[in-house]
């Protein structure tokens, strides 16, 4: 009897416990959507920042977040992914494998603002480009790098063994098998992955703001020569991302609707996470169910 | 790679069985990844090394008084480096918000693995990958705008609002996904026999978890509380907006602290490269290094201890 | 898999040329003869130096003026090293460690006032430096031993190596140094918590304190914070916002800081943005802080 009752005691613990953190989220949601969602209009994304007059927009901040995004991916993908092969095809058991490891935990839980702080000294004064974009994806890679490395892991791990055997056994080497067996069974996995890691690179901030800077030069979205100081490509500029930006004016904004311009930047950072969260579940889904051809 | 494909299953093998130039290219490819990796860790290492021993090699502080002196005054005439009250600040915070997120977060892993996995499945799983999604930034800007008014109104002995609790509460919030994540598949990889076995023996659900569950995988929800704790320990931005920035150690959840995180971004733009002042913010950032590497050393630990 | 092995080279390739490339190139701030300035700086001066750059490029199409934030010591810093052009400072160059001041050529832009804040309810307009001293380094602590209300002192600082806070204390507490209190990075937030916390008291540059009233600035032993007592050098508490080049300007460069220091800045962007021109002062002072009328 008296087990039973702490086993229902415990249960409500549990179920409350559960609720407590879906009201929080819920909670949080509603707060950013409701005070964020009325701030944004066409006008908003699609006009430039202003330091000191009411009604600016974000536009160069949202394409910023996305340039920088970009440009991490396109570094932290590949060399996740082959990171990933390494691990779970190459490493042999051992002190290097355990090392390496050891590196790819350490680098997953350093401080964000440990790694700005090594941009600011690499990226940014030893290389002397000073607040670049390049500067800012290096340093957001490499803190994306384990969380790639790990995804690419387990997807590939995960392929079940009898399709490789199969391919070894038909004498196709090693390499050739993780390129045309393993790595398109674990495609899914590690894209899904990459698209959840897009939503952390997309709101970092601590280590941007010593990497890609505060300010924004004029850009002109017709010049696509990435060479041209003006260009939007250019990854030789600084570049203020929008969760930077929602930092920036809460800190030192003077601007009279300051407040506007955070609650709308916050919404728009929070939906478009979401965005990449039920993409990344889609994508999943559509690209497993493509290639395995369940239903 | 469709090429290759098209090609016949023959001449796969004869391409194959030759000298596998492909292969040695390959393995070269990914152990360059791997070499990446780990020049990046250690040129993290040795430059923050270098550069956060400066204030001490170049700059002759003492690092002793540095750790253990409270008294911080790099402006007055006669300045003064400790930095205790930042790193008991950055362990308070990291504790406390590990006892608040760690049970709720080990909770709510068990509801969703022992209790109901579907609700589990279908909402809390989305819920908690929302979560992590939400930038810190967002989580300091809700902190400041809803729970520093609410906790300068409900409590008196907090003039502000800003105050250890506030930063706590919102450091619990966030990395109480990252506490879940790892809870629910340190709960969900424990084989079924064992719950099985315990219930088989007239067990109650609550006993097999106390009893039987959670023993066997202790050091895996270990881990997952160290991990948050070390998720916590790192947050800047967020802590920075509603924790006050203080430099006397705090007496109470209720008065105002600081971490190191937080007087590194404080202080940062407005002292200049190699100035004292600045080498001591760079000594910060090798602390929160080292703290860094003793959570993973924690983890190995916890890992080695892994019993299923 | 063959375009990702390729991605990669080609990223590793640019990362590698490029780094090469611009190491050689260090200290190249002062691009020759083309027209980009780099600016970098004072957080509290880029609104006003970017409003500026805006006005300025919209004059003259060729230029190319971009402003960075990043804090005093890193402007003082990038222009000491020669990786930009100008750097913005709330303080003398002399008063940062680490910076070769007698090489920095100082332009004068602006002049900010500023003075503690308390909240209108308290029930006081005016102080006497004394008194203020005695707030800030915590020995009066209750309102009500000024003649205000019975309410509790809260402190707002800035954080230690801040220009306003340096400014502050060197004029207005006579280089006491303050009591702890909360410590926050941006006069919005200190204006925020003053207005909604009962008791603080923080100091803020004049143009914070807006028509609605809610916080209001102390005048200090008699003398009202306004900005004709700055330029009339009655009102201590104020201080410059400086340009920093390395030696001379030339060319882009100085074109643009003589038009920071036109009328069309100086009685335009600079007023609308709460500084007093640096052209209309009556007194001047050193980095020492002597004061001397001119």
């Amino acid at each position: 009897m008296n087990s039973k009752v702490a086993d229902r005691i415990a249960t409500g613990v549990f179920i409350a416990i559960a609720t407590i953190i879906v009201l929080v989220l819920i909670g949080l949601f509603s707060f950013i959507l409701f005070r964020g969602v009325p701030q944004i209009s066409w006008d908003f994304i699609t006009t430039t920042s202003s330091t000191v007059r009411e009604g600016g927009g974000i536009r160069d901040q949202l394409f910023n977040s996305f340039y920088i995004l970009f440009i991490t991916m396109l570094i932290t993908v590949p060399l996740g992914v082959l990171g990933g092969v390494y691990m779970a095809e190459y490493a042999k058991p051992g002190k290097i494998t355990n090392f390496i490891r050891s590196c790819i935990e350490l680098l997953a839980s350093l401080p964000s603002i440990v790694v700005g702080m090594f941009g600011l000294l690499i990226f940014v004064n030893s290389t002397g480009w000073g607040y670049t974009i390049i500067g800012g994806a290096l340093a957001l890679t490499i803190f994306n790098i384990p969380v790639m490395v790990r995804v690419s892991e387990d997807a590939i791990r995960s392929v079940p063994n009898v399709q490789k055997e199969a391919s070894l056994a038909l004498g196709i080497n090693h390499w050739h098998t993780i390129k045309t067996v393993i790595l398109p069974s674990a495609f899914p996995g590690i894209l899904t992955g990459a698209i959840l890691a897009s939503g952390r690179v997309f709101g970092e901030a601590a280590a941007l703001l010593f990497t890609a800077g505060l300010s924004t030069p004029r850009l002109d979205y017709m010049n696509w020569n990435p060479f041209s100081t003006t260009s939007p490509l250019n990854i030789f500029r600084p570049a203020e991302t929008l969760s930077v930006h929602i930092w920036a004016v809460n800190t030192n904004g003077i601007m009279p609707d300051v407040e506007a311009i955070a609650d709308g930047s916050s919404a728009i950072l929070v939906l478009s996470v979401l965005f990449f969260n039920l993409t990344a579940r889609f994508v999943g889904s559509a690209v497993h169910r493509k290639i395995t051809a369940s239903k | 790679m469709e090429k290759q494909t098209t090609l016949s299953a023959k001449q796969r093998l004869i391409r194959s069985s030759s000298k596998n130039p492909g292969e040695t290219r390959g393995k070269i490819l990914v152990s360059l990844c791997a070499l990446i990796i780990i020049i990046a860790t250690l040129s993290i290492t040795l430059f923050l090394a270098i550069k956060g021993l400066q204030s001490f090699i170049v700059n002759g502080l003492n690092p002793l008084e540095f750790l253990f002196s409270s008294e911080w005054n790099p402006t007055s005439s006669d300045p003064q480096y400790g930095a205790l009250p930042f790193i008991l600040g950055s362990l308070a915070v990291t504790l406390l918000s590990a006892l608040i997120a760690g049970p709720l977060g080990i909770g709510c892993a068990i509801f969703m693995t022992e209790i109901s996995t579907s609700i589990g499945k279908k909402v809390l799983q989305p819920v908690i990958e929302l979560l992590v999604g939400i930038p810190s930034v967002v989580y300091g800007f809700i902190g400041l705008t809803v729970l520093v008014p609410f906790i300068r109104n409900t409590f008196s002995g907090s003039a502000t609002g800003f105050s250890l609790l506030t930063g706590t509460i919102v450091l619990s919030v966030m990395i109480l996904p990252t506490v879940t994540t790892i809870a629910t598949d340190a709960m969900s990889s424990l084989p079924n026999s064992l719950r099985e076995g315990s219930l088989a023996l007239g067990a109650t659900r609550w006993q097999t978890i106390k009893k039987v569950l959670i023993p066997a995988a202790l050091p895996s929800l270990m881990t997952a509380i160290v991990l948050g704790m070390a998720r916590a320990f790192g947050e800047a931005l967020a802590v920075q907006m509603v924790i006050g920035n203080v430099r006397d150690l705090p007496g109470s959840l209720l008065d105002p602290s600081a971490t190191l995180t937080t007087i590194i971004t404080l202080n940062m733009g407005y002292t200049t490269y190699g100035s004292v002042d600045n080498n001591t913010l760079w000594s910060m950032g090798l602390i929160l290094l080292i703290i860094s590497f003793i959570f993973i050393l924690i983890i190995r630990y916890l890992s080695a201890r892994r019993k299923i | 898999m063959k375009k990702i092995v390729t991605f990669l080279l080609i990223v590793l390739t640019i990362g590698l040329v490029t780094a090469c490339g611009a190491n050689n190139q260090e200290g190249g701030g002062d691009n020759g003869g083309n027209n980009t300035v780099l600016i970098s700086g004072s957080s509290a001066m880029q609104p006003l130096v970017a409003g500026a750059a805006e006005e300025f490029m919209a004059q003259n199409p060729d230029a190319d003026i971009q402003v960075n934030a990043g804090g005093s010591g890193t402007g003082l810093s990038e222009v000491d090293s020669g990786a930009v052009d100008i750097g913005n400072s709330d303080v003398f160059a002399e008063e940062k460690e680490g910076i070769a001041a007698e090489e920095l050529v100082d332009h004068k832009v602006a002049v900010v006032g500023m003075t503690a804040a308390v909240s209108s309810n308290i029930g006081i307009t005016d102080i006497s430096k004394q008194d203020l001293i005695k707030v800030f380094t915590g020995e009066i602590t209750n309102w009500s031993e000024l003649g205000g209300k019975d309410q509790e002192i809260t402190l707002v600082n800035r954080p230690d190596s801040s220009g306003t806070r340096a400014t502050f204390v060197q004029f207005g507490l006579d280089g006491a140094t303050p009591a702890e209190g909360i410590t926050e990075d941006s006069s919005n937030r200190v204006k925020q918590i003053i207005e909604e916390t009962p008791g603080t008291i923080g100091y803020l540059a004049f143009s914070y304190f807006t028509d609605d009233g809610a916080v209001i600035p102390l005048a200090i032993d008699g003398v009202e914070a306004t900005d004709e007592n700055v330029i009339s050098g009655e009102f201590p508490i104020w201080a410059y916002e400086h340009s920093y080049t390395k030696g001379e300007p030339t060319g882009a460069v100085k074109d643009f800081l003589d038009f920071l220091l036109s009328d069309d800045i100086q009685k335009g962007l600079l007023i609308e943005q709460g500084y007093i021109p640096a052209t209309d002062m009556k007194v001047e002072r050193d980095a020492e802080g002597n004061q001397t009328n001119l």
